[in-house]
């Protein structure tokens, strides 16, 4: 009896996640250690089902995909009232602003265009929320558990009708130790539809 | 000062240990070693000499020259903290070094548990805490 009065009155406080206001979500965080303890395990399951450590970035960045594709839909619904950006840059500020404040709580640390490449653009986070517990050991020096995040980035991108081919790189400095940098590099499709755009 | 970390798994076993303090004669990594599993043991002693049941064992080691200060997580790792006698506040030290821990090795897919920890991060983290409290005791 006990049991039920308690479930009862927690239902009262708070309703099962299918029955929350999908606009009301800002609030409603998840903790941070109960994620870093499920991305461990994905980390573990990823290790345990690749061969190589390509292979593993390949599976998280598989992960990061299914969350951005679902978490697009969400976030359009609540913050764009369903308007779609058309521009390469208003998409890539959507990402480093709007996508990042929801995902991690806080603004990406810097958007960046790539110096050698026109195509390619880059987003770069001082301490990513995911990767802040796990220090990646010597002989896996490569791993960068940021495929993830280049996951979710990619699957926005995607949805967003400009596909693009994004890795995630380490790129640590003595005071940015976790330092990631998501790279992406656009489509050919992509620049010619921005260049079209361009007044003539 | 803290002179030293130690953390001992369920087993007894030593699975981390550092100096901070220079110029203290140091112990080899066999006496260490030695060190924690004789620790284990007494502290097992302790638990199970005490005239009231449900004793925890011991907690505090006093010398002249030094303490020892012994914090037994609910898993049953042991963190001790050896420390200058007139060392305030170490029982939270320990704490805040369980917390460290529980984050940066807990929650790294790298770890096996009950092994040694060799963990850039957690000994950056640790060795930060540690001059944050020489610092400031």
């Amino acid at each position: 009896m006990s049991q039920s009065a308690t479930r009862a009155s927690s239902h009262g406080r708070r309703p099962p996640i299918l029955e929350r206001n999908l606009v009301k979500g800002r609030t409603n965080e998840v903790s941070l250690p109960a994620f870093a303890f499920l991305f461990c395990e994905m980390l573990s399951y990823a290790t345990k089902k690749s061969s190589g450590i390509q292979d593993m970035e390949k599976k998280l960045s598989d992960f990061g995909y299914r969350v951005g594709i679902r978490f697009l839909e969400l976030i359009v619904f609540r913050d764009r009232i369903g308007r779609r950006d058309t521009r390469l840059l208003n998409v890539l500020s959507f990402i480093h602003s709007t996508v990042w404040k929801t995902l991690f709580g806080k603004p990406a640390d810097a958007l960046e265009k790539g110096t050698d490449n026109e195509d390619e653009y880059m987003i770069s986070d001082n301490e990513p929320n995911v990767t802040k517990f796990i220090a990646v050991p010597k002989d896996m020096s490569q791993l960068s558990c940021g495929a993830f995040i280049g996951g979710i980035v990619e699957a926005v991108l995607d949805g967003s009708g400009f596909p693009a081919k994004v890795s995630a790189h380490a790129t640590a400095s003595d005071q940015f130790p976790l330092r990631t940098t998501i790279l992406m590099k656009f489509d050919k499709s992509v620049l010619l539809r921005e260049k079209s755009f361009e007044p003539r | 000062m803290l002179h030293a970390l130690l953390i001992i798994n369920k087993a007894g076993g030593l699975i981390y240990n550092r100096d901070f303090t220079d110029g203290l004669a140091k112990l080899t990594t066999n006496e260490y070693l030695v060190m924690a599993g004789t620790f284990h043991g007494v502290h097992a002693i302790t638990s199970r000499i005490s005239p009231v049941p449900g004793s925890s064992g011991m907690e505090v080691l006093e010398t002249d020259t030094f303490k020892i200060f012994c914090f037994q997580t609910l898993t049953g790792v042991k963190f001790l903290l050896i420390t200058d006698p007139s060392q305030p506040n170490a029982d939270a030290t320990t704490r805040k070094v369980y917390e460290l821990y529980a984050d940066y090795v807990m929650k790294n897919p790298f770890y096996n548990p009950e092994m040694p920890i060799r963990i850039e991060l957690f000994d950056s983290n640790v060795q930060k805490l540690v001059r944050q409290t020489n610092a400031t005791g």
